[in-house]
Order: structure tokens, then C-alpha cells, then sequence
């Protein structure tokens, strides 16, 4: 028990102070892992934890990301303040749009998601409600400001992203330990079973798609301020394949998984940036490579442990 | 008034008639087998009653009110649990974390709870892992709390079914042929958690092919054969019922 | 009502294209309930390895526009269906018994690998068609001036779909493919070879798909990589349309589909043209996941 607390604060550590050895360029690669990270995260709960196939979170994603776009350019919200909003809009999205389709079973709910990602795009091309900006989307988003200090460089942004991750890893251990999170494995264990136990399934369900999507609402806005232009071309359904690829190859259900996973991913291509177009390739035959030869992913999950404390038996730490 | 009433019920699939104008009670405190060759449509009364699946004709109704169309998981909030007839217990979770999955609707914490580990949170944590550790040691399974639920002995998966059904509360328990595959031993002792299950007031409803451990633990057999039922009554009376013998039991059977 | 009817000629020719390449989609996941997602990319590859057929081996000059075409058509469907067979052997066949989850994210692996393929080996601009093979006339069908191309795309199709329909249900081998999507434990005890019914099922689809890219590149004049995305959601919600695992299903659905998209386009909105697909495909999951000709299947507890 001891030593994981050394060798996270070790980690901690090393992550606090990385930055300082590395040029903007690779912290800003740093920065990508670290959306993706979080973005993996959120995409986890839904993918890992409850086990539906959504194959359309790029959507949760965008409507994020241009939920802050649209409130700061019209209205001139400062970007982090707008963080909650973007969680609540894309939230609200996923309820709206996960709610008719909730009951369908595994492929066809894939589908459906993969469907609602493409709407989502097109929309968003197509400038629907004459505020998305067309395919050339939304430029000029403010950087985020905390306070008084602006945060430009990759370098600011890397602490920025960085803290959110901490702030995310923390909060899903938790969901992990928890009633929430039980229920979401009952339900990817066996749905029918989880149901006879009095587990409302469509609930949890429902909840695993709204707190996912309203995650990654939430970092999109930070993509926003990040890139301080947003476009359709951000959104696509193979980001929704990107994620959905951290997620299995880092290990459904593990957080150190999504991270792992966020890293290989994604820092992987930049390191082997000479075989640019090969990239895509080995990606693609890894996936194959790691399904028939490791299933559970890089670093799957370890069992909940519920140790003996004082007063009896409550959760531990795995 | 009995616990469980089922009247005139019917269920059809395609053309099968699964379920055939069938009418039982189950009174409160008892222990009541619902026994039949294979294909007689028990464990089609058992999903009809857990609606899992919705019946075509007729009512059931739990503690005076009908539960037709209500999801699967309200029916157990509303005290009837089950164990399935294919273990169908969360493989690759362990033991414990299988009889919690029971008393999941026993309790309150919500997402923020579950999010922040508020003091309430940890408190019902903590109570729920005693009380699943309690009913474990009920079923006899106390030694394998940490045990992954598939390395488990056949005959202490369907324990642990059982102990999952308890957590929740329930007023009814029915079980699904929960002797199936086990040897003489466990099946004895199954008749006494049967019978310990009842002493604490919970009423049981079962389906069992062993008729050795129907008679020992039964108060009253309904009998079904086709989807309709054929006999009713106490263990006695169906033993000698002729068209029980004739459609189930045969002539050479101790018991 | 000529623009109607030019519209419903073209969205027939269109769907008779979704029809061949939903075939494969419900084929392969009638036998074993696996979303191919690596077809679409079969299908560009039957488009580019048209066009390298066509250019190299110049067929049409040799044989004239007809049968070079025929030949042409033969060679591509039977390079795809060798792809195809090899597709399933290295990755799907290794993952039979393991979750449902698994061939899912084998399958995107495949898609992307096999994409990615084509474009290191054609490169990422748009390919161009030779112009001058198919009749660039016209014929006059009820006094409208129709595209001689679109009859014989839509004649095309219709014909590969006929010879599937009656190879699916008038041969042995085709009734075993149908038992086998029916129940595959079942199929195998009735002393089915099932895994030669898969390697067929993984030969015909993915050659119908072929077909398909070929006569794409042909009619519309332009490949590229990425053709598949687009014409494979759609042809797969044609598959769904019809109800995924039954044949016929896919036929009517591509077709329909195919309709509906052109008349949709034409009478409602053209931006929104690629997104109507996809409001197909979400309507018919949540009001008839089965489809118009599928079976709804219920499950044991």
C-alpha cells in the first residue's frame, strides 16, 4: 500500500516538474495526451465501466468544445467559467439523445452512436441554427484566464490540463469505489442478472452516458481555449475512434489504462513522427494484434479490495 | 390474504402456448414447489413474475396489488427476488461484490455521493460490506468473500445466487432449481438454509427437479405439465395424485 | 415529374450500388453477428484495383467495352474475395470464442490498417476513371431522357443480386449459409461445414463489395481512400433498413435507401443529403430494430 503512495507521488512529482526539460513542442504533445487522457476518462465510464459500445463521443466532444466557443465569442464569458456550462450542454445532449436509444442492444447501440457522432458533424458543417460557423467553425475563442493570469503558452497550459487530469483521476477512483460504480459493472457483467438484483440498468445506463459525455463537454472546453479555433474537422468519427482505441488498448475499467493508453496513443505517433503515414498502419494492426493476443488491454483493471478497518469492513484502495 | 396470487395466467409465444389459464397462491410464511417435466413452463411463470416477460392473459398480484408491467427491478424493490436457472451470477466480480450487487437497491448514495465519498457515503459503504459479509455467513459461503465468483464450486455459485437474492430484502424468495448439480450432501444442506430462509420469515417459492429435497422442504406442490397446472396440494396428496404419477413422477421414485 | 422520375432512376442506381455492398454487411453478420467494419475499405479496394486492372492490362481496348468490362469485373470480385478470405483468417477467424467486443475493435483495427493501405500504396488525392468506357448516351424511357450508364449500373446490380438470390436459395451450398445465420450449433450438428460457409460468406460479400468500388469508378469517374466511410454507413443502414442478416432485407434496403436519399436530396435539402442515411438508421433502430424484413429473435433466460 505504501509503496503505490511513493510511486505515485514519485509520478507527481516528475509530472510537476517535466515541463521544465522539455521543449514547447513536446509539451504541447504532452498537452494533447493529456485531453486525450481526460477525454479516455470520460469515454471509460461508458466504455469500460458499463461496457456500451459508443462510438460516437467526438459528438460529446464538439458540443463541448462550441458551447464555449459560441458563449465567449457572442456573449464574451471568460472560457473557464463556462466549464460547468459546457458539461451541463453536453450533458443534457446525451440524455436527449441517448434516451430513445438506451434500450438497444450492443451492435445496434454502436451503430446508433456512430450515426449520431456523423449528425452531429454534419450539423455542425452545415452551421444548423446559423451559429456553428460552417465548416470553417468558430475562431477567436479567449484563453482562459485564472486569476489574472492568462494561459498562453504550452508550457501554461500543460499545469492547466495537467491539474485537470489529477482532478479527473481522483474523482473516477472514487466512482470506481463506490455504489455508482458497482452498478455500472453489475450491468456490463450481465444485464438480466443486474436487473433481477433490483439494479435499474436503463438508469445507470443513461447516467454512465451523461456523466461520460458531460466529462468530455468539460475538456472540450479547454480544447477550445486551447486551440482558440474549432472546426468540424475536430470532431470526426475516427476521434471517436482514437478514444474508443485508448480506452481498449489501455484497458477497459483501469485508469492507469486510459493513461497509459493516452500515452501510446498518442505520443507514440509523435515520436515516430519519420513514418508519418505508416503511423495509421501499425495503429491499425496493433488493434488486431492486441485483440487476439491480449483482450483485457495493456493494463486491465485490478479487482476492488474491501479491507478490515476499525470500525469493520469498508472500501480499500486497490 | 396470500403474499403471491397468480390467477388465470397465460403467456404465448408464437404459436407455443407457454402458459396455459394458470391460478396459484402462495401464502405468506410458506414454502410452495412448482414442480413439472421439463418444458412445463416453470420458469416461464418465474419471468412472467419478475416481468421479465409480460403476460398475455391474467393477473398477479404481490401483497394485494398487480405488478403486471412493472420493470424487473422495481418487482425486486417491491420484495421478490429470484435466482435463475442458469447460474447467471457477475463472473469475473468476487463474491462479495455479488451479494453487494443484491443490496444495491437497499441503498441511497447517488452519483454525487458516490463522486465525493461524503461521510453518509462511507458510513453505508461500510454497512453494506457487514451486512453482505452477514449473509454470506448465512448461506455458509464467509470464507470466500474475496473469491472471484467463477472460481467458485458449482454448488457455492448457486449458494451465492441465493445469498444475492437475500441481500435485497426481499419478502419472496424464489428459487430456480437451486439444487441442480449438487450432490446429496449439498443438497441436504440446502434444505436447511431452505428452511433457516423460512424461519426468518422470508416465503419461498422454488422449482426443483429433485424430488427428494421437494418433499422434505415443501408445504404445497403446484404441479404443471404443458403450461397448465395438473395438481395442487400438499406434498402427500400430489404423491398419490394418478395424473401427477402419470405425467411426472413415475412409480419407482423414493423418497 | 421528369426531375422525379430522373431522381428516382438515379437513387435506384445509387441503391442498386448500397444494395451489393450492404449484402456483404449482412452476410457476414447473419453467420456471425460481426459488423465487418474493414468491407467498406474491400469496397475501395475493388474500386482501385479497377482502376490498376483497367490501366495495366488496358482490357477494354483488347475486348471492346462489353466483355472488357465483364473480364474486368470478374478479375476485380475475384482478387476482393481472396482479400476478404484472408480479412477473416488473420482477423476475425483468432477471435471466434472471445467477446463480441473484441472482433468490434478488430474489425475498426482492420478498417484502418486496410485503408491506410491504400493510400501509402495510391496515394491521398482523388483517382480518375478512364471516361471514355461506358456509353456516354442517353435513352428515352417514357419520353425522359435517362443515362444509359445509370440503366446499366442499376442492370448490373440487379443482376449480381439475382444470381446471389438464387444461389442463396435454390443451392445446397446456399442453404447451408442460411442455416448456419440461423443458428450456427445447429447448422454444425446437422453436419455443416460451417467455418467453409463463413470462408464463403467471406467471399461472396466482400466480392459483391468489390463490384461495387468498380462500378462506382466507373459510374461517378472518381476514387478516393476514403470512399468507403461514406458509401459504408450508408450501404450498412440499407442492411439494417431491411433487417441486418437477411438477404433479400439488404436488397430492398439498399435499394430503398437508395430512393429515399435522391428524392430526399432533391425535395428537402442537399446539404443534408449525407445525413439522411443516418436519420434512417436511427429511426429504424428505435422504432423497428428488425427491420422491414427481418425476425425479431427473443433470448432464453
Amino acid at each position: 500500500m505504501a509503496r503505490t503512495h511513493w510511486l505515485y507521488g514519485a509520478l507527481v512529482l516528475l509530472a510537476a516538474v517535466l515541463p521544465s526539460f522539455l521543449n514547447p513542442y513536446w509539451v504541447d504533445v504532452l498537452n494533447s495526451i493529456g485531453i486525450y487522457a481526460i477525454l479516455a476518462l470520460s469515454l471509460n465510464l461508458i466504455v469500460g465501466h458499463a461496457g456500451l459500445f459508443n462510438l460516437g463521443h467526438a459528438a460529446f466532444y464538439a458540443v463541448g468544445a462550441y458551447t464555449a466557443a459560441i458563449l465567449n465569442t457572442q456573449f464574451q464569458i471568460p472560457v473557464l467559467w463556462l466549464i460547468p456550462v459546457c458539461g451541463l450542454t453536453s450533458g443534457l445532449f446525451a440524455l436527449l439523445v441517448a434516451r430513445p436509444i438506451i434500450h438497444l442492444r450492443g451492435d445496434y447501440l454502436c451503430i446508433v452512436t456512430i450515426g449520431v457522432g456523423e449528425i452531429v458533424r454534419i450539423a455542425l458543417i452545415n452551421d444548423v441554427f446559423g451559429i456553428t460557423g460552417g465548416s470553417n467553425g468558430i475562431f477567436g475563442i479567449a484563453r482562459p484566464v485564472v486569476m489574472g493570469w492568462v494561459i498562453r503558452t504550452p508550457h501554461q497550459f500543460y499545469y492547466l490540463i495537467w491539474t485537470l487530469v489529477g482532478v479527473t483521476v481522483v474523482l473516477f477512483h472514487l466512482l470506481e469505489y463506490s455504489r455508482f460504480g458497482r452498478a455500472l459493472n453489475y450491468l456490463r457483467e450481465d444485464e438480466t442478472a443486474a436487473e433481477g438484483s433490483g439494479i435499474d440498468t436503463a438508469h445507470y445506463k443513461l447516467a454512465s452516458f451523461v456523466v461520460g459525455a458531460a466529462w468530455a463537454g468539460m475538456v472540450g472546453n479547454v480544447y477550445a481555449a486551447k486551440m482558440t479555433i474549432i472546426s468540424p474537422e475536430s470532431f470526426t468519427f475516427w476521434e471517436s475512434v482514437l478514444m474508443f482505441a485508448i480506452v481498449i488498448l489501455g484497458g477497459c475499467g483501469s485508469i492507469p489504462g486510459m493513461l497509459l493508453g493516452a500515452f501510446l496513443v498518442v505520443g507514440l505517433p509523435e515520436v515516430f513522427r519519420g513514418f508519418a503515414n505508416a503511423r495509421m498502419l501499425v495503429f491499425g494492426a496493433a488493434m488486431v494484434v492486441m485483440m487476439i493476443f491480449r483482450t483485457q488491454g495493456i493494463l486491465p483493471p485490478r479487482p476492488r479490495r474491501y479491507r478490515p478497518t476499525e470500525n469493520g469492513w469498508g472500501e480499500g484502495e486497490g | 390474504m396470500s403474499l403471491l396470487s397468480v390467477s388465470r395466467l397465460s403467456k404465448n409465444f408464437g404459436g407455443l402456448s407457454a402458459v396455459s389459464n394458470l391460478t396459484f397462491v402462495v401464502p405468506g410464511g410458506s414454502v410452495v414447489g412448482l414442480i413439472g417435466p421439463n418444458g412445463a413452463g416453470k420458469t416461464t411463470v418465474f419471468n412472467l413474475i419478475t416481468g421479465i416477460y409480460r403476460p398475455d392473459q391474467g393477473e398477479i398480484l404481490f401483497n394485494g396489488s398487480s405488478i403486471i408491467g412493472l420493470p424487473t427491478h422495481r418487482i425486486v424493490a417491491r420484495g421478490i427476488a429470484r435466482t435463475f436457472q442458469t447460474i447467471r451470477l457477475f463472473q469475473n466480480l468476487s463474491t462479495l461484490e455479488n451479494v453487494l450487487a443484491g443490496y444495491h437497491c437497499q441503498m441511497k448514495t447517488g452519483l454525487f455521493g458516490s463522486l465525493l465519498h461524503t461521510g453518509r457515503q462511507r458510513r453505508e459503504e461500510r454497512q453494506a460490506v457487514s451486512i453482505a459479509l452477514k449473509t454470506l455467513k448465512f448461506v455458509g459461503l464467509e470464507g470466500q468473500a474475496e473469491q472471484t465468483a467463477r472460481n467458485l464450486s458449482y454448488g457455492n455459485q448457486r449458494l451465492l445466487e441465493i445469498a444475492r437474492a437475500l441481500a435485497t430484502g426481499p419478502q419472496l424468495l424464489i428459487l430456480d432449481e437451486p439444487a441442480g448439480g449438487m450432490n446429496e450432501q449439498e443438497t441436504t444442506r440446502l434444505v436447511e438454509l431452505i428452511r433457516s430462509i423460512r424461519d426468518r420469515g422470508i416465503t419461498i417459492l422454488l422449482i426443483e427437479h429433485d424430488m427428494s429435497l421437494v418433499m422434505r422442504v415443501c408445504e404445497k406442490i403446484v404441479v404443471m405439465e404443458y403450461g397448465l397446472k395438473i395438481a395442487e396440494g400438499s406434498p402427500e396428496e400430489i404423491k398419490g395424485d394418478p395424473r401427477v404419477v402419470e405425467a411426472y413422477l413415475g412409480t419407482d421414485h423414493e423418497w | 415529374m421528369e426531375q422525379f422520375f430522373q431522381q428516382l432512376t438515379n437513387g435506384l442506381a445509387v441503391g442498386g450500388i448500397y444494395a451489393l455492398i450492404a449484402l456483404g454487411y449482412t452476410m457476414v453478420y447473419g453467420v456471425l453477428k460481426l459488423i465487418n467494419f474493414a468491407h467498406s475499405d474491400l469496397f475501395t479496394l475493388g474500386a482501385y484495383f479497377g482502376l490498376t486492372l483497367l490501366s495495366s492490362l488496358l482490357l477494354t481496348d483488347k475486348l471492346g467495352p462489353f466483355w472488357g468490362t465483364i473480364l474486368l469485373a470478374v478479375m476485380v470480385m475475384g482478387l476482393i474475395a481472396l482479400v476478404g478470405a484472408l480479412l477473416d483468417r488473420v482477423a476475425y477467424r483468432p477471435l471466434r470464442e472471445s467477446p463480441r467486443l473484441s472482433a468490434v475493435v478488430s474489425a475498426l483495427g482492420a478498417s484502418i490498417f486496410l485503408q491506410n493501405t491504400v493510400m501509402l500504396i495510391y496515394g491521398a488525392r482523388f483517382q480518375v476513371y478512364p471516361q471514355n468506357i461506358l456509353p456516354a448516351t442517353a435513352l428515352n424511357v417514357f419520353g425522359i431522357q435517362v443515362p444509359v450508364v445509370r440503366i446499366l449500373v442499376l442492370a448490373a446490380s440487379l443482376a449480381l443480386m439475382t444470381v446471389l438470390y438464387l444461389f442463396i436459395q435454390k443451392t445446397r451450398v446456399g442453404t447451408a449459409v442460411r442455416a448456419a445465420a440461423i443458428d450456427q450449433g445447429a447448422a454444425r450438428l446437422m453436419g455443416i461445414d460451417v467455418n467453409r460457409v463463413i470462408l464463403l460468406v467471406f467471399m461472396i460479400g466482400p466480392a459483391l463489395g468489390g463490384a461495387a468500388g468498380l462500378m462506382v469508378g466507373l459510374y461517378y469517374g472518381q476514387i478516393n481512400f476514403t470512399m468507403g466511410w461514406v458509401y459504408g454507413l450508408k450501404a450498412f443502414t440499407a442492411a439494417i433498413l431491411g433487417g441486418i442478416g437477411n438477404i433479400p432485407g439488404a436488397m430492398v434496403g439498399g435499394l430503398l435507401l437508395g430512393i429515399i436519399e435522391a428524392l430526399g436530396a432533391t425535395y428537402l435539402s442537399v446539404a443534408w443529403k449525407d445525413a439522411i442515411a443516418f436519420f434512417v438508421l436511427i429511426l429504424i433502430l428505435i422504432v423497428r430494430p428488425t427491420g422491414l424484413l427481418g425476425e425479431r429473435v427473443a433470448e432464453k433466460v
